[in-house]
């Protein structure tokens, strides 16, 4: 019954849903398509999925008053947050790096997170903010993609493509969406970075970081930035920019995802355990931890004894 | 009022559909079989509604889902994942593969995104490729494969041991030896048991009794469970991949 007034109404947030799909140019209904070979994927077939809503005035802040976890500690679904991710462009096209923590409260809900999402082999998308905001609507994304290529006979540029996202997001702005990303990718016009968030803004730039230990990211992602930086440096700064985060903030840690984006589509480089980068480092000999760089310098963590020394004891 | 007069304090009122209806579910995958187990107390705050309500279930013969959270919601979700999955068979003769289940889940998750389920899921069985698999959930339809994973009431008890019992976490391999990639059935079933006793010993909201259910891939021997008290073959085919349930009793203090 109540879907039945919500169908035909002009106000509320049917209506508002309605409207979204409106915008992104899609007004087929939910349909059969459900049925059969696009079972998955089968309700967005025909555009935009269907959201259910609940019957209430103001479904915002019911979705808020039960799943916000920084307005109530205690209220029942957690949805996962706590990031630092990173991606910055230079002579050698475009550095993807991220961490892997997943927490729900102060609970480390999963450690092994896939925060880059592989839109397409030349299309890369990061995570922060709603874990399976990020992961549903960059796939949707990657669908939208491939629609392109196969209207157009061309891949679609990164511009487009975060475009399509940041209208996205845009339609559904104040629903509670929570997502702040990254496109990256490499087109006609070379490598690319926008950021895109559920605000709704859409930057160009060559260097950015987002999640809550991004300050900790950009302080040293900041001081070793050039843009002609080689391959091997930029991914080592990459890598290194992440570790500082999971190093000191509580909410990131675990591993470091680093991929690359080149003229021929992205690669991944690698996953580094972050104690094992304090400790040891990415080639097992030059950790990053503190106690590695004083060792022998102060007062307080002497020099060995030189060998001479040594000997006069004797 | 009583008087048919409005009340001339401010008066507030919330929607509140959800319940936390208490227990524990966990997977663990094998190289070529995978382990779903969930308790069966049904609980509200301190009151136990009943000592088998189960959460766990076969969807087809390689994929068992189990669900914990709120049971209304959970059991209406299991319903619909089984009418998509049936869908499926009859368009297409067969059964949908884990991976595409996995898809269906986090879609039909995320189609709930402005009044969630307030579920959260794991998914384990048999990839295509024949190896053991466990896919976990959020309740708004995040996902990852993973090699285990515990959810529910104990999470936070359960899962920090099978860190260190599957993944080897903080353990250090004798010299010249590394750890194993993946375990052998009949350990995997003795983790399992040894989770949930501990848990039920010391979470309120675990205990009564334990389902697991083991699935083996197409070819494999049922090495492990020859012989194990009570188990019992819900396969629906014999030429595929197989389909066991064990059950045990748990406390019920």
């Amino acid at each position: 019954m109540n879907s039945l007034v919500n169908r035909f109404s002009t106000t509320g947030y049917a209506a508002e849903l309605r409207k979204a799909k409106e915008v992104l140019g899609e007004d087929d209904e939910g349909s059969d398509a459900m049925w059969g070979s696009q079972a998955g994927f089968g309700t967005l077939a025909k555009g935009v999925p269907t959201f259910s809503v609940p019957a209430v005035a103001d479904p915002a802040s019911f979705l808020r008053l039960h799943t916000d976890d920084h307005a109530d500690p205690s209220c029942r679904i957690k949805i996962k947050h706590g990031t630092t991710t990173l991606a910055f462009r230079f002579q050698g096209g475009v550095i993807v790096a991220v961490d892997s923590r997943a927490t729900a409260g102060s609970y480390v809900a999963s450690g092994t997170v896939k925060k880059v999402i592989e839109i397409n082999p030349y299309l890369l998308g990061t995570m922060a903010g709603g874990a399976a905001d990020c992961q549903y609507w960059e796939t949707y994304l990657g669908i939208q993609c491939r629609m392109h290529e196969l209207r157009n006979r061309e891949r679609i540029s990164v511009a487009a493509a975060s475009k399509y996202l940041s209208n996205l997001v845009y339609s559904y702005k104040g629903m509670g969406l929570s997502m702040g990303t990254m496109i990256c990718g490499w087109d006609k016009t070379g490598p690319q970075v926008f950021y895109v968030d559920s605000d709704g803004t859409r930057l160009k730039g060559d260097l950015f970081s987002v999640g809550s230990g991004s300050t900790f990211a950009y302080g040293v992602l900041d001081q070793g930035y050039r843009w002609d930086l080689t391959d091997e440096e930029a991914q080592e700064l990459g890598r290194r920019s992440i570790y500082a985060a999971g190093h000191r903030d509580a909410f990131s840690g675990n591993t470091i995802n680093l991929y690359h984006v080149k003229e021929d589509g992205w690669k991944f480089i690698g996953n580094y355990d972050v104690s094992k980068m304090h400790y040891d480092g990415p080639n097992g000999n030059d950790g990053y931890g503190y106690d590695l760089r004083v060792a022998g310098r102060s007062s307080a963590n002497p020099p060995a004894p030189a060998a001479a020394d040594i000997a006069v004891e004797a | 009022m009583p008087d048919g007069s409005f009340a001339q304090q401010p008066q507030q009122r919330q929607f509140n559909p959800y319940t936390e209806n208490g227990g524990t579910i966990l997977a663990i995958a094998g190289a070529d079989f995978t382990v779903i187990a969930g308790d069966t107390r049904q609980s509200e705050g301190y009151s136990i509604q009943t000592r088998y309500a189960p959460k766990v279930f076969r969807l087809t013969d390689r994929a068992v889902l189990a669900v914990n959270g709120f049971a209304a919601d959970g059991n209406m979700f299991v319903k619909k994942v089984k009418q998509r999955l049936e869908w499926y068979r009859h368009a297409h003769a067969k059964d949908m593969p884990l991976r595409a289940i996995a898809r269906l889940i986090q879609t039909m998750l995320y189609a709930q995104r402005f009044f969630p389920y307030y579920v959260y899921n794991i998914l384990g069985g048999i990839e295509e490729d024949g190896s053991g698999a466990v896919y976990s959930f959020d309740p708004v339809g995040s996902y990852e494969r993973e090699a285990c994973r515990a959810a529910g009431a104990a999470q936070a008890l359960v899962q920090p041991f099978l860190d260190n019992q599957i993944y080897f976490k903080n353990q250090m391999a004798a010299a010249g030896q590394s750890h194993p990639l993946h375990l052998p059935l009949s350990d995997v079933l003795a983790i399992v048991i040894d989770s949930f006793t501990s848990a039920t010993e010391r979470h309120i909201e675990v205990g009564d009794g334990l389902e697991m259910y083991v699935v083996l891939a197409k070819g494999r021997s049922s090495q492990g469970l020859d012989g194990l008290r009570g188990a019992q073959e819900i396969s629906t085919t014999n030429d595929g991949d197989r389909v066991f349930v064990i059950r045990r009793e748990l406390k019920k203090d």
